[in-house]
């Protein structure tokens, strides 16, 4: 078993590595950027899918955690507190070497977080947001969580949209790029951002993180904690009779998927520069639970090779006007035929079935 | 606050609370007959309001109305009959997302269809500046019409379900569906019949509020989750506690706009929504021994 991870790992990092050459091979190296941002992408599926597949639970509000963290991350960033500066949250981030001055177009003070500060920030806020409204929600079930869940994503949608703080409907841009590592040696320094010397840094990157992620989850699923989690997908009843303390499992889960949107969201706005509220509407949560559908409820690895797959063909534009019909489509045609994702399906078993099905 | 300015907000409150009662309605209809949350129900007052405005080009208004609520029935219909009624025992989860699959295809379909320009119908009776009044209180003659609708919608579907064969049978399906079925009723067909009513209330909804809240492709999903909050509000099932959340919840959300800006709007009625549900999920009207016996 864990010899088998290990290898599907090993696999992984392969087929990452053999997409850039193939790119360079054929010149099309532009396909790294949609690359990269179907791997950030990824990095939200798997984490619904732990929470969907293994913990049994809805949420059609991740975009919301995703907009969290991405929105946090560029308005610290970018949005000049100079006028705050004597204020006690600001000294103490100045204190912790937190803070980046700064010159504005003309020539005043400008003054924003650091991007490994607001990183911090976002992603903190995201994961105590999922933790006040997940102790309230995760206690309902079915259609009421859905409700729930959404509604939550709706209102995340409508604040950003009215607020000027966060650009409205315009979004923020120009979000500067986020230093992991400066420069070391002939080491070039490791940034987060869409520049295009950096495209294979980042490529790099984003997989990196989802492979970390993907780690991180499966050996989560192996634990004791998986095996409590999956217990509670099929009956939560024997679950807690069986001594699981079933709330506080979803509720971790919970917290961590919503930490995994959050840190996606603010990498995904550091490379593109910039975020807008499309990014939080229903649309985009209702997509990634399409995804983790379509990959296989329980299913991490398939929920992984769907979600980067058809995200990256969405990104590229294959789909064209129709790119949310296609997602709905893709939604009903599997719950209707396949609930237990596309790769469950033996395929000739299948065939054979409707054959038989037809002739009887 | 000044009383006419009360009244003037009581007014609106109370028409867009009705809207929001009809389309409860359309959701309780369907969870009594199946025990599903059908997602797409905000669609179907969409599609009402389109079909009606594109009719209108061939055929006389009311004319239109029928034909547009007759044709969401059939697409009512179709969609029970394509996606749901060969499922067997299907769990809660995977009709959540086939229902919300459906709205989105609908919502697409409607794009791709009419575009996303924002159309009305008429007004039914004079023009946008008709006004007549009542006492100090100016209203448009559209309001009583919506009004009026979801009157006349409330009562006959109480004549249905209480004094007609068919509704006494859906009603005995909603009940216990084995039982029902052991009777001799076909219960398949009580539920596609219950998609076709609840299509075609809400469809005829949208038709009335079409010339005062317009219509566009994506009108349906915020209508949806209003409707749903009602629902839940008054107890799900329960249509006629649904009448009085709605009208409660309109209220609420018109006296809203004097404290709080527009855009916030529905973020006053979700949070409500958010609030019952970790309050008092059997709604204020549903009793809460009947709710224990539910799956929330």
């Amino acid at each position: 078993m864990k010899r088998r991870k290990n290898l599907a790992i090993a696999a992984l990092c392969l087929a990452a590595v053999c997409v850039h050459l193939l790119t360079l091979l054929t010149g099309t190296q532009f396909y790294l950027t949609q690359a990269t941002m179907a791997a950030y992408y990824g990095l939200v599926i798997i984490g619904l899918g732990a929470l969907m597949g293994y913990a049994g639970q809805i949420s059609i509000g991740h975009a919301g955690f995703f907009a969290i963290g991405g929105y946090l991350a560029a308005s610290l960033t970018t949005r000049n507190l100079a006028v705050f500066q004597e204020t006690w949250p600001l000294r103490g981030l100045d204190a912790l070497n937190m803070l980046k001055t700064g010159q504005d177009l003309s020539g005043d003070l400008l003054l924003t977080v650091s991007p490994w500060a607001a990183c911090g920030i976002a992603v903190t806020t995201a994961a105590l947001i999922a933790l006040v409204i997940g102790i309230p929600v995760l206690k309902l079930k079915g259609h009421y969580l859905a409700m729930a869940t959404l509604g939550f994503g709706t209102i995340i949608y409508r604040i950003l949209l009215a607020s000027p703080y966060f650009g409205e409907a315009d979004g923020i841009s120009e979000v500067p790029g986020f230093t992991l590592l400066p420069a070391m040696g002939t080491l070039g320094p490791i940034v987060v951002s869409g520049d295009a010397g950096l495209r294979v840094v980042n490529y790099y990157l984003a997989w990196g993180v989802l492979i970390v992620g993907t780690l991180l989850l499966l050996n989560l699923i192996g634990s004791r904690v998986g095996r409590a989690l999956r217990s509670l997908h099929s009956s939560e009843e024997a679950a807690e009779a069986a001594g699981i303390d079933t709330s506080r499992f979803k509720l971790q889960v919970f917290v961590l998927s919503a930490v995994y949107a959050a840190i996606a969201g603010v990498l995904l706005t550091h490379f593109n520069g910039g975020i807008g509220p499309s990014e939080a509407s229903v649309m985009k949560s209702v997509r990634y639970v399409a995804l983790v559908a379509v990959g296989g409820m329980t299913n991490l690895w398939g929920t992984l090779l769907m979600g980067v797959g058809l995200t990256f063909l969405s990104l590229r534009g294959v789909f064209g006007t129709y790119d949310d019909a296609v997602f709905g489509m893709i939604l009903i045609f599997v719950m209707l035929f396949a609930p237990e994702g596309i790769l469950s399906l033996r395929l000739k078993l299948f065939f054979q079935k409707i054959f038989l099905g037809a002739r009887s | 606050m000044s009383l006419d300015l009360f009244f003037q907000y009581l007014f609106a409150g109370i028409t867009y609370g009705s809207i929001y009662a009809i389309v409860a309605i359309g959701f309780n209809i369907i969870y009594n007959a199946t025990g599903i949350i059908n997602f797409a129900q905000g669609e179907f007052v969409m599609l009402g309001g389109m079909i009606s405005i594109s009719l209108l080009q061939f055929m006389p208004l009311p004319l239109a109305i029928a034909g547009a609520v007759v044709i969401t029935m059939g697409i009512g219909a179709l969609i029970e009959i394509l996606f749901i009624r060969w499922l067997e025992s299907p769990s809660v989860l995977r009709l959540i997302i086939i229902t919300i699959g459906i709205s989105i295809l609908l919502r697409e379909l409607a794009l791709h269809v009419w575009g996303e320009s924002i159309r009305s119908l008429p007004y039914f009776y004079g023009n946008e500046i008709t006004t007549f009044s009542l006492g100090s209180v100016h209203l448009s003659p559209q309001v009583m019409w919506v009004i009026t609708a979801c009157a006349v919608m409330v009562g006959g579907l109480n004549v249905f379900f209480k004094g007609t064969p068919i509704g006494r049978e859906m009603r005995a399906c909603a009940a216990n569906r084995t039982a029902a079925m052991l009777c001799g009723i076909n219960t398949r067909n009580m539920v596609t019949l219950s998609f076709m009513l609840s299509a075609g209330i809400g469809a005829l909804a949208g038709c009335v509020m079409s010339p005062i809240t317009y219509t566009q492709y994506d009108s349906g999903a915020s209508l949806a989750i209003k409707g749903f909050t009602v629902a839940i509000l008054g107890g799900l099932g329960n249509s006629m506690a649904a009448v009085a959340a709605g009208i409660l919840l309109g209220i609420l959300e018109a006296f809203s706009v004097s404290v709080v800006p527009l855009a916030f709007q529905d973020a006053i009625s979700i949070a409500i929504l958010l609030l019952i549900l970790f309050v008092k999920p059997h709604g204020l009207f549903g009793s809460s021994e009947a709710a224990r016996l539910k799956d929330f």
